[in-house]
């Protein structure tokens, strides 16, 4: 138990070693690697990583929503005094949408098109406490108006087919929002959308941070939106968390090579057209994970421990934890005393 | 909607005059007559053509045709003599037409609730089991159905009546016959249809909500995969309700399912019309309201 774990106390949210694979027909696939990971109340956490890094996994296993054949193998998930893992599915019901709710990458597709907005809306509400349908009508209604629509009453009756992307994403919102969750996922809330309206919604979960002081967890491949709106940052390559800290920690102090690898990726705003410098290589096959560090192969610091052991997490910094042997090299043997367990 | 429904109704008029053009003459290259079984000579049978105008030339005998049945008289069987066709499909549609509607409902029932478990269990024995039963339900033929049920159910345990439609029971199996072969077909439309909705995010967010699991299914999932089922309910329940040949004469049943093939072998021209006629009539309807139901079940489709 590292003191991560010991003070859970005001931990809305304590995953420790979580371990998930897919069983398929072509073997395991280990999509989540031993991540460890801790949330405060009212605070907003980025996990950031390319596809296949385990991110949109990890979080859908706290709400419980594992699609066959994905399965916990190892690990525990806290959440508000709550084991998860063993959480019967009725009492996992009365959690979600009330205590954890979530949002999605596609605002077209994530509400039902042949039901209206309101039918939606209401029964989320309804759920989840004794409110009348009338009364659970107007609080919809309010939901929809704190959320920036307008003639929301209008609104509830239409089809979600009448409205724009960005239009939905708010009613998503809305509806996440409209048990006054503790914890909100937002699972790349804005990849599907225009610039304009993506900086929109980011605007709005701001907003709706700071009126409600709901903890959010998003997920994003896109360092830029993590600025905008993350305390902390967690960066995840082949189902591990590869770097963590606070937002300055990776973005001035960056300690890792694959968090460099990513900021170098961003295109430069500069006078110069520089060209785009990639990642080269590929991801690694979750099927058969190499030994040692899953970035080795793609990194061009690689050493020939890399190749041979996992790299444990290092403290490089208050809270800033980075999970490279380059440290040992860097700070003498010396990097082996920092050693710190959980991250 | 309302012009919608009146193209339709439109379309629906032209359909019927070209099905009863194609028939009516299709009809007649048919060699044969109604009344050369009658062991009569050909005095007689001739005099009985002219009585019945079938004398005339063929394109005055469809004028005729044409006129009175747009003032409502499909003529007089020749068979059944007596009667007129409105009054024989009055008198037996109803009957076939209870016993259909029973059909559909059982099949509905049970079909919709077992596809959804099979898509909800796939790949599990739950699902392999629905599916044989379904697939060997689906490829057996309405007489072998009806004769196992008949000699089983009602000769070996002697549990259910044979014959006619007198009570409730007699019932039982004419309906699991009719219904055996749509029941496994809905199974296996609604099973697939379940499957191509399920990685949808809709059902995700159902979920995520902290829906039970039995509403997302019964109320996310059902409503957007019920249109291939819908679309397959339309020819469906007008075979279902115009009555079943083999199986109203395996079980004595007074249905007009017969009059479909009874009137073609004996040539009984205002028959064939009249049960081609309504068959059509129903079948068209049918599809206009299955049309109509789409909108109802998916806002997104308007007319």
């Amino acid at each position: 138990m590292s003191a991560d774990a010991l003070d859970g106390r005001d931990h809305l949210l304590n995953i420790q070693n979580l371990h998930i694979s897919f069983f398929t027909p072509a073997g395991e696939v280990k999509a989540v690697n031993g991540v460890s990971y801790t949330l405060r109340k009212g605070e907003v956490l980025g996990i950031v990583g390319e596809s296949g890094s385990g991110k949109s996994v990890s979080v859908t296993a706290l709400m419980k929503l594992l699609a066959y054949p994905g399965r916990v193998v190892d690990g525990s998930i806290w959440f508000d005094g709550k084991d998860i893992l063993v959480q019967p599915s009725r009492e996992m019901q009365k959690i979600r949408g009330k205590d954890i709710s979530m949002i999605f990458q596609d605002p077209m597709t994530s509400l039902n098109p042949v039901y209206t907005i309101g039918n939606q809306l209401i029964e989320t509400i309804r759920r989840h406490s004794a409110m009348s349908n009338s009364a659970a009508r107007q609080r919809g209604i309010e939901m929809l108006s704190l959320v920036g629509i307008n003639n929301p009453a209008r609104r509830m009756r239409q089809y979600p087919h009448a409205l724009s992307g960005g239009m939905r994403q708010r009613v998503m919102i809305a509806m996440a929002l409209s048990c006054s969750p503790k914890l909100l996922i937002a699972d790349e809330p804005t990849t599907s959308l225009d610039v304009t309206i993506q900086a929109q919604i980011l605007a709005l979960m701001k907003k709706m941070r700071q009126e409600t002081g709901t903890a959010i967890m998003l997920i994003t491949h896109d360092l830029g939106i993590v600025t905008e709106l993350c305390d902390r940052v967690m960066i995840m390559y082949a189902g591990k968390i590869v770097e963590s800290g606070s937002v300055e920690d990776i973005y001035y102090r960056t300690s890792h090579p694959y968090t460099k690898g990513l900021l170098d990726c961003l295109p430069q705003n500069s006078e110069e057209r520089a060209p785009l410098r990639p990642i080269e290589g590929n991801p690694v096959d979750l099927l058969d994970l190499p030994k040692g560090c899953g970035f080795a192969s793609r990194c061009d610091k690689c050493m020939k421990i890399c190749l041979r052991e996992t790299p444990p997490d290092f403290l490089v910094g208050d809270g800033h934890v980075s999970s490279c042997w380059l440290h040992t090299v860097q700070n003498g043997q010396d990097g082996r005393g920092n050693h710190h367990g959980n991250g | 909607m309302l012009k919608y429904v009146s193209i339709r109704v439109i379309s629906a008029v032209v359909t019927l005059f070209i099905v009863i053009t194609a028939t009516f003459f299709l009809m007649f290259l048919v060699p044969g007559g109604p009344f050369l079984s009658e062991r009569v000579n050909q005095q007689t049978i001739d005099l009985m053509n002219r009585k019945y105008g079938l004398d005339k030339p063929l394109y005055v005998q469809y004028g005729n045709y044409l006129k009175n049945m747009l003032k409502g008289d499909l003529g007089v069987s020749y068979k059944r003599r007596g009667y007129t066709i409105t009054e024989i499909i009055l008198e037996k549609f109803p009957v076939s037409a209870r016993m259909g509607g029973l059909a559909i409902l059982t099949a509905l029932i049970i079909s919709v609730p077992l596809g959804i478990l099979a898509a909800y269990k796939r790949n599990t024995p739950v699902d392999r089991v629905i599916m044989i039963i379904s697939t060997f339900g689906m490829s057996l033929p309405s007489f072998i159905i009806s004769v196992t049920l008949l000699y089983i159910l009602g000769m070996w345990l002697k549990v259910l009546p044979t014959i006619g439609l007198q009570t409730p029971q007699n019932y039982i199996m004419p309906v699991i016959a009719l219904a055996l072969n749509p029941t496994c077909y809905i199974i296996r439309l609604m099973r697939s249809s379940m499957l191509d909705i399920q990685g949808q995010d809709y059902l995700k967010t159902a979920r995520a909500k902290g829906l039970p699991e039995i509403l997302v299914l019964f109320k996310h999932a059902l409503k957007n995969a019920v249109i291939p089922v819908i679309t397959y309910l339309g020819p469906m329940t007008t075979a279902v309700l115009t009555g079943s040949f083999v199986i109203e004469k395996i079980f004595s049943i007074p249905g007009l399912g017969k009059y479909f093939i009874d009137s073609i072998s004996g040539r009984d021209y205002p028959m064939i019309m009249g049960t081609t006629i309504f068959f059509a009539a129903i079948l068209i309807a049918a599809n206009l309201i299955v049309d109509i139901l789409y909108s109802v079940m998916d806002p997104r489709i308007q007319y």
